[in-house]
């Protein structure tokens, strides 16, 4: 039904586009700016983030720009039919904000040489479609130090999403975050095929809880699991955005994605004709991710680390993934001081040595 | 031990809003309804449940409001389809897009906001029973509320007069009709308490599963409910029994991932809706038992001139 749902969600985006579109088209008209999401914005997670970003566009620019968005939009053929309605309902900029939009803003894109679009962590790139993408695993590698070090049990929970490269890079960095601070940590993973759904989300967080895991961390976009690790007395780390509200007491920090900054920029630039087909990829130094205030059950010494570890990356000083480092299975990676190029981190399928499990498929 | 409580009792709380939603679509069904707006009734039973507790701290006023809420959208489904003749698959299909709407309305003030725990049930020296107690006599009031509706349907439908004309209503409205039962008001009173049990699976979910609110929480609940109906063949106990075999599924899945049993979790996702194929396969083998089961005048509009 999810389906239908997004459907009619996209009949009327494209309704309501198709109504301002029929305007007359004035030199000095706004111009028209689009963003697609994945979830609800109100997931409090990805897309709440992406739509922050949004308004602040709104806010940066007034008059001179309209923004509209479509949430809810499944991959594959919805997404196309929303992009295509989007871009020709008179959209100059589309931002398509899911991994799975990839090849529908691909073809769309094609269609419609005249409109700019920028897709959200993706890697097929044109003339005129742009990526853009955060080093989340840098604030993931910070946050596993983080959890090892408030984590009394040596386990610590992750609630997974898809095992695409993104993912599996928020899991190995964490893991090796961890290490740095407790060599024996484990790492418990549950993937659950879902980027949202709470109850699913929850039912996973008791599981790892269950099994003896007193911190987790998600790779998922509600704040279900912070929630639930505030009921039960462990702790968690937030995901997206900062979910202190759900865990007061339980969130040590969160890994926060900052698009503001990039929207603002990328708006600016096709205004002032200036834009043209790049792939950025920003981390904690661009100020793109983001930890969240460390939680009051955070000590000293352990914010103390944690900044440090953070100041580091930012300096270049310590790149998470840095040999001597090797695959799950045992064969050679990275060897003594050789960190790995950004192609190998963009196409990540394995685990790292100590990460326990199967990866799925 | 306590792994296998732990797993046990989550089965019960995935199991619990589904076995809600499906007991109440199958009064609906057997009265010749087809309501394929679970889902947008789940919602709106959540978020009613989710503010009034909120406001009032009350769970069983919160209860209430989800099952007096998702009554109102079964009303609302009964005043289009049964009074406006419209057509029922269709209206449906709105109502879930119209609940999923309105709630993620209503609800815009109440994400990031908590309530505290769901209380338990806490019987002296029964509850404090290794393993058997927390189980049988440590759940909260809603799971002994679910598994108390699946047998106070069971036994109505099957044993009182009401439930009868209610089945005649379903099987064969014309008949109905024509012995002077009001076939229209049967079914308005079918589709809302169907509407109130979607509302308390919705308030399951936001109350006691999460325990919070989020736009989409029941994140297509309401069409696994609409499967387990059919899967039961129109019984009620097996619907209780299809709940916790989905239930059971979910998070066993879950759990052999944390113990690191390298099966890859898309089959396991797979498996609930897999077992439910195989169960249809084996009860559809027998084609009389099947067209027995199904409640012959559903989905057909009645109007009292025809």
């Amino acid at each position: 039904m999810n389906r239908v749902s997004r459907l009619f969600a996209g009949l009327g985006a494209a309704l309501a586009l198709g109504l301002a579109a029929s305007g007359a088209v004035r030199a000095d008209d706004p111009l028209k700016v689009a963003f697609v999401y994945t979830g609800p914005v109100g997931d409090h997670g990805w897309s709440y983030q992406h739509n922050v970003g949004r308004q602040a566009v709104e806010k940066a620019f007034g008059d001179k720009v309209k923004t509209t968005y479509v949430e809810n939009v499944s991959d594959g053929p919805d997404a196309e039919r929303v992009i295509e309605q989007l871009a020709a309902g008179g959209a100059k900029l589309i931002f398509t904000t899911s991994f799975g939009f990839m090849n529908p803003t691909l073809k769309v894109a094609k269609r419609h040489p005249e409109v700019k679009f920028e897709h959200a962590t993706g890697f097929k790139r044109a003339d005129n479609l742009a990526t853009y993408n955060a080093r989340f695993y840098e604030g993931r590698y910070v946050a596993g130090v983080v959890a090892a070090k408030m984590s009394k049990s040596g386990t610590i929970g992750y609630i997974a999403s898809f095992p695409i490269p993104e993912v599996v890079m928020g899991v190995n960095a964490a893991y090796l975050g961890a290490k740095t601070v407790n060599p024996n940590i484990k790492i418990k993973i549950i993937w659950v095929s879902s980027w949202f759904d709470p109850g699913k989300e929850a039912d996973a967080a008791k599981a790892l809880i269950n099994q003896g895991a007193d911190v987790l961390m998600q790779h998922t976009d509600s704040p279900a699991a912070m929630k639930l690790a505030e009921e039960r007395g462990v702790y968690a780390i937030g995901q997206s955005s900062d979910m202190a509200d759900f865990g007061p007491r339980a969130q040590l920090t969160s890994v926060e994605d900052h698009w503001d900054e990039y929207y603002i920029a990328r708006v600016k630039a096709v205004m002032d004709g200036t834009w043209t087909s790049t792939d950025t990829w920003g981390g904690l130094k661009d100020g793109m991710v983001v930890l969240a205030p460390y939680g009051k059950a955070v000590p000293e010494d352990v914010a103390r680390l944690a900044d440090e570890t953070k100041q580091a990356i930012v300096d270049g000083r310590l790149k998470p993934f840095t040999g001597p480092l090797n695959k799950q299975d045992g064969s050679v990676w990275l060897k003594q001081g050789e960190s790995a190029p950004d192609k190998d981190l963009l196409s990540m399928n394995f685990y790292v040595e100590g990460v326990e499990g199967g990866l799925p498929k | 031990m306590d792994l296998v409580l732990s797993i046990l009792l989550g089965v019960v709380v995935a199991a619990t809003p589904l076995a809600f939603a499906a007991i109440g679509e199958l009064v609906t069904e057997r009265s010749g309804v087809l309501n394929l707006g679970v889902e947008g009734m789940m919602i709106i039973g959540a978020i009613a449940a989710f503010a009034a507790t909120y406001g009032t701290g009350s769970y069983i006023i919160g209860s209430l409001a989800g099952a007096l809420a998702g009554a109102a959208m079964g009303a609302l489904f009964g005043v289009l389809t049964l009074s406006l003749m419209s057509n029922q698959v269709a209206t449906g299909l709105a109502l879930t897009l119209f609940g999923l709407g309105l709630s993620a309305l209503i609800g815009q003030s109440y994400s990031g906001v908590s309530l505290p725990r769901f209380p338990q049930v806490h019987i002296p020296i029964l509850t404090d029973i290794p393993f058997v107690g927390p189980l049988l006599f440590g759940q909260d009031g809603l799971v002994y509320l679910s598994i108390a509706l699946v047998a106070g349907v069971s036994w109505f439908l099957a044993s009182t007069r009401a439930g009868l004309i209610l089945r005649a209503a379903g099987e064969n409205h014309d008949a109905a009709h024509a012995i002077g039962y009001p076939v229209i008001g049967i079914r308005y009173l079918a589709v809302m308490f169907g509407g109130a049990c979607a509302g308390l699976g919705g308030a399951y979910l936001s109350l006691v599963q999460t325990p919070l609110w989020v736009e989409n929480m029941s994140a297509g609940r309401g069409w696994i409910a609409l499967a387990l109906v059919v899967f039961a063949s129109w019984k009620p106990t097996r619907v209780l029994g299809g709940a916790y075999l989905f239930g059971g599924v979910a998070i066993l899945q879950l759990h052999s991932q944390a113990l690191g049993l390298r099966v890859d979790p898309q089959i396991l996702s797979m498996l609930p809706y897999l077992a439910t194929i195989v169960v249809l396969v084996v009860i559809s083998r027998d084609r009389m038992t099947m067209t027995l089961n199904a409640p012959a005048c559903l989905g057909r509009a009645f109007h009292a001139s025809s």
